[in-house]
């Protein structure tokens, strides 16, 4: 047998997409043919993801999002689908930290993280789900995390919007099997981006020796697992959490 | 342009997957045209697309047949 891993003809809509994990994504979905609407929160973000697929030959472009308005997402759907056509490959990329000992954590340190990680989920997932139902076909990605499932000190605010989002997909993929939709989370553990170059070296060195591959991972082998979840060659996987952490954590 | 009647029984049968003819004003869509919640659900959305309309959620509960169905759409849209 072949592996299929062709996304051609497939919108794919990813948040979160001008950096780290996210550009990963979107570039190695677009490698694989699918047209990508991926997101930044400003307008200059947005113009570097275009360019960044331009230079790749990947079709599609980037666009502004501010997951946590209700307003910004319904016009980025509208134009993304009257350019586009409407997104039937979604991934919940676009995520926050906002670290704090509980004891210490803010209102607003709790409140935007869930907001952005969680509710976001909820709010995009929503507006891209009646498509793929009439397509009868779609692919729901969750990028969740390693935190979500071993817990953090002082992530107690992001490891409980990553331990809902992997709850969130088992009870959609539970909601929509009937119409051909899988609905999944992939959990990467410590990779090697933006968001984890600002921890401290010897939190840094801690985490590594936790590390059975004994490395980082690079944003290319979150993508690469996306993009099996995405294509047919995954067809038959919902409402499961794969974890991608070098062993780190093995559940 | 169709009737009421017509566009309706029409979406009815794309949405559940069944023949035409089988749609009676008097069937009911879980008992008789064998949709699940989420069928039912779908199916007060492509009504809403194609009449342009809203169907409040306390209202869409009471759409069972289809019968009931034209008489929303009628009172509704009249």
């Amino acid at each position: 047998m072949t592996l299929t891993t062709s996304l051609n003809d497939k919108v794919a809509l990813v948040t979160g997409a001008s950096r780290g994990i996210g550009a990963a994504i979107a570039d190695t979905l677009g490698s694989l043919g699918a047209t990508v609407i991926g997101t930044a929160t400003s307008a200059a973000g947005a113009e570097k993801i275009s360019a960044r697929f331009a230079e790749k030959g990947i079709a599609g472009a980037g666009k502004v999002l501010d997951v946590t308005s209700a307003e910004s997402l319904a016009e980025l759907l509208q134009s993304a689908k009257t350019e586009f056509g409407a997104p039937t490959i979604l991934v919940n990329n676009a995520g926050i930290t906002k670290d704090n000992l509980l004891m210490r954590m803010k209102d607003e340190e709790w409140d935007s993280v869930i907001d952005t990680n969680l509710s976001a989920v909820y709010r995009v997932t929503k507006a891209c789900l009646r498509d793929m139902t009439k397509a009868r076909w779609g692919r729901i990605i969750n990028i969740s995390s390693v935190v979500g499932s071993m817990g953090n000190a002082g992530q107690s605010n992001y490891a409980a919007t990553k331990a809902g989002v992997a709850g969130f997909a088992r009870s959609l993929a539970a909601e929509v099997g009937s119409r051909g939709i899988t609905v999944n989370t992939v959990a990467p553990g410590f990779i090697d981006t933006d968001m984890t170059k600002v921890l401290p070296e010897a939190q840094r060195e801690a985490l590594m020796s936790k590390i059975p591959l004994g490395r980082l991972g690079a944003p290319e082998e979150i993508a690469s697992v996306v993009a099996f979840l995405a294509s047919d060659a995954g067809g038959y996987v919902t409402g499961e959490t794969i974890h991608v952490n070098g062993g780190m954590y093995m559940a | 342009m169709s009737s009421i009647e017509e566009r309706v029984k029409k979406i009815v049968a794309e949405q559940l997957g069944v023949k035409e003819e089988d749609v009676k004003p008097e069937a009911s869509f879980v008992e008789d045209l064998g949709a699940d919640s989420l069928d039912t659900v779908e199916l007060v959305m492509a009504l809403e697309e194609e009449f342009e309309t809203e169907i409040p959620d306390e209202e869409a509960e009471k759409i069972t047949t289809v019968q009931l169905a034209i008489d929303y759409i009628k009172e509704n849209l009249g």
